[in-house]
């Protein structure tokens, strides 16, 4: 199996603090991955390196074999390196179908268009409602996005995440904070990705029974640090990380 | 629906552009055609500055800078040379030329920045034109200012007030364009969220670069009809006050909106105008801009749309609630 993705000893502090430490973890093709730890571990950190939103203090990044530890998060988008956020981080004064519009966009290389409206792109309009029905948001495709509810916002982000067409998809608990109904539906999409196989995903989730369900591998950040890796069956097992974490999950899980 | 829309705002733009061209035919008032043609010159320039704060979320403290460049090119070419339209036409594109390499120069030197950079460095490189146009006096003959001649054709007052009608009528309907363009959805997009506009794949240093020139170049046209009105210019064309002109004509006609600005230009001009008049009434009149002050707080804080933002705002609402009703009634119907 190819490693699509990988980092090397990659470190980086706020201050004093050390939020992600010598992390070196690869990530296999079309396969998925999931990222796992108690609050505050570093997940989210660790996927900002690897978007390139914040850059290493230490360490490489590597995407297919080459180091992309100095590029912009514009770059590593169109390498194929793509991301949703856990705080949803979208357009707000422009519609929901703006915002999706906007990522299709990005897609189809249309970038210093200045002369054509924008809406004489049928295709990309299109392209946007078909992604916005897939997260059962077309109804709310003329809504400002600052409109939505926490876990309408949550659908956008991963409708504007698809449009991207990555290769890579890094997915920052997109079922956070969603109400019960609203989950199957992501879920849905989730397992519609993994179905089709072409695709590496890369989860943070707490929900363990989605993690065990999905996954090809599971990372157990701690503290910032790498704890465990492994199947999913591998880490159920694993003493450390039942005393260290499992523990406290199912604690913060619950509340 | 919303083409529909589209057109029923172009339709209502032509109607009133039309109105605007006949209207020297008709009316023969010297004062207030000159007034009019000076807010469709500032209309220009308020709508350019628009295009940055309004659209891509970039403040400017400096853009009188391109205003002036503007007046500064084409009244030297003017002076130097025969008062042709040649040589006039060679004033505006050596304007357009520097101040879009000024513009150019400053996005790249500060837009990659914290937002302020921009706004600090326009602010200083608008004190250091200032300074030139005040010491170059080869150049400028300073402080001073100088007369000029200008081509037969815009000597004549409806001709200047015709082009500078279509000058604007022109550039409305290709900023607005550009705005509604591809691209011009990157700048919106921007301004609401750079670092979103990053993640999906968008260098957002080029198209912030890009803003900062267009606005740049077309706020350098306005200067160069400014000077065309007034055949005289001095450095006051580089004072903070064209900047905060602009700045009070895009937050009172609505950030964001194009035509807001326009609409905003013409306020202040009438009453700049008329509150001069009223100086004789009480000085108080006469510092207007102390008036405007207190004007651009209170908008700020009661009215931060703007004229048109908080019109499209209110529009925009009942038809959503409209959308709605419709909505429940076919619901009803339904059950
Ligand atoms: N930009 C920042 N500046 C300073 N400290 C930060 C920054 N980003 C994250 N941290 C700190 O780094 C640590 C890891 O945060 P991170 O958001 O990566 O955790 P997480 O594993 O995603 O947690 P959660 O499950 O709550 O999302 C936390 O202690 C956080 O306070
Ligand atoms: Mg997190």
């Amino acid at each position: 199996m190819d490693t699509i993705l990988e980092t090397k000893d990659i470190t980086i502090a706020f201050g004093g603090h050390v939020a992600v430490d010598e992390v070196s973890v690869q990530i296999p093709e079309k396969q998925f991955t999931s990222v796992i730890g108690p609050n505050g571990a570093g997940k989210t950190t660790f996927f900002n390196l690897l978007s390139g939103q914040l850059r290493p203090t230490k360490g490489d990044i590597y995407f297919k074999g080459e180091s992309i530890t100095k590029l912009s998060p514009t770059k590593r988008t169109r390498k194929g390196i793509g991301r949703s956020f856990q705080i949803t981080n979208v357009f707000p004064n422009l519609t929901v179908l703006e915002n999706v519009r906007l990522a299709v966009q990005s897609k189809k290389q249309v970038r210093f268009q200045m002369l054509k409206h924008f809406k004489s792109y049928k295709d990309q309009e299109e392209k946007a409602l078909e992604l916005l029905g897939e997260v059962l948001l077309k109804d709310k495709a003329n809504s400002l996005a600052s409109n939505l509810a926490h876990g309408e916002k949550r659908k956008l982000e991963i409708a504007m995440l698809l449009a991207l067409e990555t290769e890579i998809l890094l997915l920052d608990e997109p079922t956070a904070g969603m109400s019960l109904e609203e989950v199957p539906a992501i879920l849905e999409v989730i397992h519609n990705i993994k179905r089709q196989g072409d695709r590496t995903i890369v989860l943070i989730e707490h929900k363990m029974d989605m993690i065990l369900d999905l996954s090809d591998q599971v990372l157990v950040l701690f503290n910032g640090q790498l704890l465990a890796q492994g199947t999913p069956e591998d880490i159920m097992d694993n003493e450390t990380v039942q005393s260290a974490y499992l523990g406290g999950l199912y604690d913060d899980n619950s509340a | 629906m919303t083409n529909l829309q589209m057109n029923k705002s172009t339709m209502a733009y032509t109607l009133c552009a039309i109105a605007l061209l006949a209207l020297p035919f008709g009316y023969d008032n010297r004062t207030i055609l000159f007034l009019i043609t000076q807010v469709f010159i500032f209309g220009i320039f308020a709508m350019s500055y628009d295009l940055l704060l309004g659209f891509t979320g970039i403040v400017s403290f400096g853009h009188a800078m391109f205003f002036g460049i503007g007046a500064y090119s084409v009244s030297i070419i003017l002076d130097r040379n025969e008062p042709t339209m040649f040589y006039l036409v060679i004033g505006a594109i050596v304007a357009m030329a520097i101040a879009g390499l000024v513009s150019f120069i400053a996005g790249i030197l500060t837009l990659r920045l914290k937002s302020h950079f921009y706004a600090m460095l326009t602010l200083a490189l608008a004190g250091l034109f200032l300074v030139a146009a005040e010491k170059w006096r080869s150049l400028t003959k300073g402080n001073d200012g100088f007369v000029l001649q200008i081509p037969e054709l815009f000597r004549d007052r409806t001709n200047l007030y015709l082009t500078c009608l279509i000058s604007l009528i022109v550039l409305f309907f290709l900023v607005r364009r550009f705005t509604q363009s591809p691209l011009g959805r990157i700048l919106m997009a921007i301004r609401e969220n750079e670092q979103r506009v990053e993640s999906i794949g968008f260098d957002i240093m080029h198209y912030k670069v890009i803003a900062s020139v267009v606005s740049g170049v077309v706020a350098s046209f306005a200067g160069v009809l400014y000077i065309l009105s007034l055949r005289f210019v001095d450095t006051s064309v580089f004072a903070t006050e064209v900047t905060l002109d602009a700045l009070l004509m895009t937050i009172i006609g609505g950030v964001g909106t194009l035509i807001g600005p326009i609409i905003g230009a013409g306020i202040i001009e009438f009453a700049h105008h008329w509150l001069s008049e009223l100086s004789d009434v009480h000085w108080i009149f006469e510092r207007w801009i102390i008036l405007f002050g207190i004007i651009y707080i209170l908008a700020v804080i009661f009215f931060p749309r703007g004229i048109v933002g908080s019109l499209m705002h209110m529009w925009g609402k009942k038809r959503y609630k409209k959308h709605n009703q419709t909505k429940n009634e076919q619901k009803k119907v339904a059950s």
